[in-house]
């Protein structure tokens, strides 16, 4: 884990000052809500539906259990009793009152966390794989790079005022499992000849216009890698859009002036910022990757693993959906749920953020990560502990065996909490999940992922998603578009809108309808959903859809 | 022929406490729908909304239609149903300041 420095420490520390002298003057009346609004926003600060809501990021979804015990005190202190993990390796607590917010601020702080580029034309929190530093097929952890990022980024006084916000993800494994392509810059950090680098991903963004990123550069040294970010941004930072936001995200600058003379202007760029680094990035990256030291393993037998996977067939079934491979022997990756059917989408109480601090405190070295699937994960633990982990999270309401399958939804907070946001989502993430868990098909069904947006920014990731569902306003009414297809790996495809949309209360029926179809059309169980309509197609899935006029009349 | 006014009430978030606000009959902020005043007049409900964007307590001002029911005047769309009511999936916001009375 990365630990502040002095540096670090005092920047954040004066920053809460200055915010809390600022909340006292709005509230005084010294400051407008003009005055104040930029400066609210710097600090992660909206103003919602219902409330204020204060987005804390959780660079690169990394967090010591101490770090989880202070989100669950402030969550009890401050706001409603629980917390919410995001698509973006954030925490937004949705119920704070202003005056509170410079002693949450505080109270982050004391933990070596903060809101600062959560919000705003800059670049915001740096994204990563949230099995960094654990997966078995990792060939860097991404970790170091992207505090190396957030650092450089944080305050840059080049890129405090972009044409737009600027998200910068990065992935050191073989799966991308970080939504690479779907960044403003994603990284694949990669070996060439014994060396460790990045391949450079430019301009994907889902939202309004959905692209999938393209290779700036195959292949940047990590000594290169800092001044080619920052040639990067400078470049759109000149080129991109302003007279028009829906135009200013870099996606768009790629797409109208094309990869290649992008590649020549950041090339031109590059070779003018290259010098004014003079290695200091490379000494910054060294000394941070001293923090990201791997555990201490231990050597140990997996027998207790062994026999409560033979004889509990519930701690099988978690174990087969919850656990992911790990790099050292003896140990998994156990991602804990929180997905419960008929439960929110990543929200955990207090109480269970602490339970899964204690469980990371007594057997995961001390580590947690939150993924952008709104799930929380224990990316060290020996194999035999498991049986103990799964017993206690089972205590806890957290041993949810879904990871991955039709119950593990991405939602967006949707109309239930959002300004911008045009339709609900996460009513209709515990619908769906709800309905399936009454089937008892999900097991059945297999790999699926299900993405929510409730509105077009596509927070919920719903293009990506093999099923994606879009909450719409049509005409005062809550309206929901379908696509299938999409993919959000290395392989990314942006799915296929299956045609007219759906009330409310036909969402999950449809959804339903479209599983049917696939049990009934896939050659076999070992084809997920995905492979099955990339051999068919959308026609027999549109063919379940929307019964053919003569069949709705007979209905009728 | 100009189309019929559409009934409007002034509605904002609480400065402090960032929930849902609406002026009253008497100029004041309250924070029940039922009891804001309904403008059925243009003129009037734009001149009381730039007075109450002059309100420092009050954040983001805007009209919002109105239909007016029988306890007061209720919401035409479903995003101010929400923003009157709380979210949908806890029992959080007005319904349960609501339910407390």
């Amino acid at each position: 884990m990365y630990k502040y420095n002095d540096f670090d420490e005092a920047f954040v520390r004066e920053r809460v000052a200055q915010f809390s002298a600022q909340v006292a003057r709005r509230i005084d009346g010294s400051l407008t809500e003009d005055e104040f609004r930029p400066l609210r926003l710097m600090n992660g600060l909206y103003l919602q539906l219902h409330a204020y809501m204060l987005r804390v990021a959780i660079p690169y979804g990394t967090l010591s259990s101490r770090q989880m015990d202070q989100l669950a005190h402030i969550a009890e202190t401050y706001d409603r009793g629980y917390g919410h993990f995001t698509t973006r390796q954030n925490i937004p607590y949705n119920w704070p009152k202003l005056p509170d917010v410079p002693a949450i601020l505080s109270d982050l702080a004391d933990v070596e966390m903060h809101a600062i580029q959560t919000s705003g034309n800059t670049i915001r929190n740096v994204t990563a794989d949230h099995f960094a530093g654990a997966a078995a097929d990792e060939v860097a952890d991404p970790r170091p790079v992207a505090e190396l990022i957030r650092q450089w980024s944080t305050d840059h006084p080049e890129f405090q005022f972009l044409p737009r916000k600027f998200k910068i993800a990065v992935s050191g494994a073989k799966a991308d499992r970080a939504v690479i392509k779907a960044h403003d810059i994603g990284l694949y950090l990669r070996e060439q000849d014994g060396e460790l680098g990045a391949q450079i991903i430019v301009g994907g963004g889902l939202g309004r216009t959905p692209m999938v990123g393209k290779v700036l550069k195959e292949w940047v040294a990590f000594e290169d890698l800092l001044p080619y970010l920052e040639a990067t941004v400078s470049v759109w930072n000149l080129l991109g859009r302003r007279d028009n936001k829906y135009k200013a995200r870099i996606k768009i600058t790629v797409h109208e002036h094309g990869i290649e003379e992008i590649q020549e202007r950041v090339e031109a760029r590059f070779a003018q910022v290259k010098q004014a680094f003079g290695g200091i990035d490379t000494e910054m990256l060294r000394e941070i990757e001293t923090h990201f030291a791997a555990p201490a393993f231990r050597n140990a037998p997996t027998d207790a693993f062994d026999s409560a996977y033979e004889t509990d067939p519930v701690f099988r079934a978690w174990a087969d959906t919850n656990l992911s491979a790990h790099k050292a022997p003896g140990y998994a990756i156990a991602t804990i749920s929180i997905k419960e059917p008929g439960q929110t989408p990543g929200d955990a109480s207090a109480d269970q953020m602490r339970v899964m601090a204690e469980l990371a405190r007594q057997f995961g070295h001390d580590e947690l990560r939150i993924s952008h699937e709104q799930n929380v994960i224990l990316p060290h633990v020996h194999k035999s502990d498991l049986p103990a982990i799964h017993a206690a999270l089972k205590e806890a309401g957290l041993a949810t065996a879904n990871i991955g399958l039709v119950s593990d939804i991405i939602a967006c907070p949707g109309m239930d909490y959002c300004a911008l946001a045009t339709a609900r989502s996460i009513p209709v993430a515990q619908g769906i999940a709800t309905r399936f868990e009454e089937l008892k098909l999900e097991h059945e069904i297999g790999p699926l992922k299900i993405k929510i947006s409730g509105c077009i920014n596509a927070c919920g990731h719903h293009h990506v998603g093999h099923i994606g569902i879009l909450g719409l306003d049509r005409a005062g009414v809550e309206n929901y578009q379908i696509t299938l297809g999409g993919d959000a790996t290395e392989d990314m495809v942006i799915g296929d809108r299956t045609g007219p949309g759906f009330a409310y209360d036909e969402i999950v029926p449809a959804i339903e309808r479209i599983l049917f179809a696939y049990l009934d059309l896939r050659d076999g169980p070992e084809e997920t959903f995905l492979d099955a309509y990339r051999r068919l197609g959308m026609a027999p899935f549109k063919d379940a859809l929307y019964p053919p006029k003569e069949e709705k009349a007979n209905a009728a | 022929m100009p189309r019929p006014f559409t009934p409007k009430a002034i509605t904002a978030n609480a400065l402090l406490e960032g929930d849902v606000i609406y002026m009253s009959h008497e100029g004041q902020w309250v924070r029940d729908l039922r009891q804001a005043r309904a403008f059925t007049e243009a003129e009037a409900a734009e001149a009381a909304l730039a007075e109450a964007a002059k309100d420092g307590m009050a954040v983001g001002a805007y009209l919002t239609d109105v239909k007016l029911g029988e306890h007061g005047p209720e919401p035409t769309h479903f995003r101010e149903d929400f923003r009157r009511t709380g979210p949908s999936n806890y029992f959080h916001g007005k319904q349960e300041a609501t339910a407390n009375v």
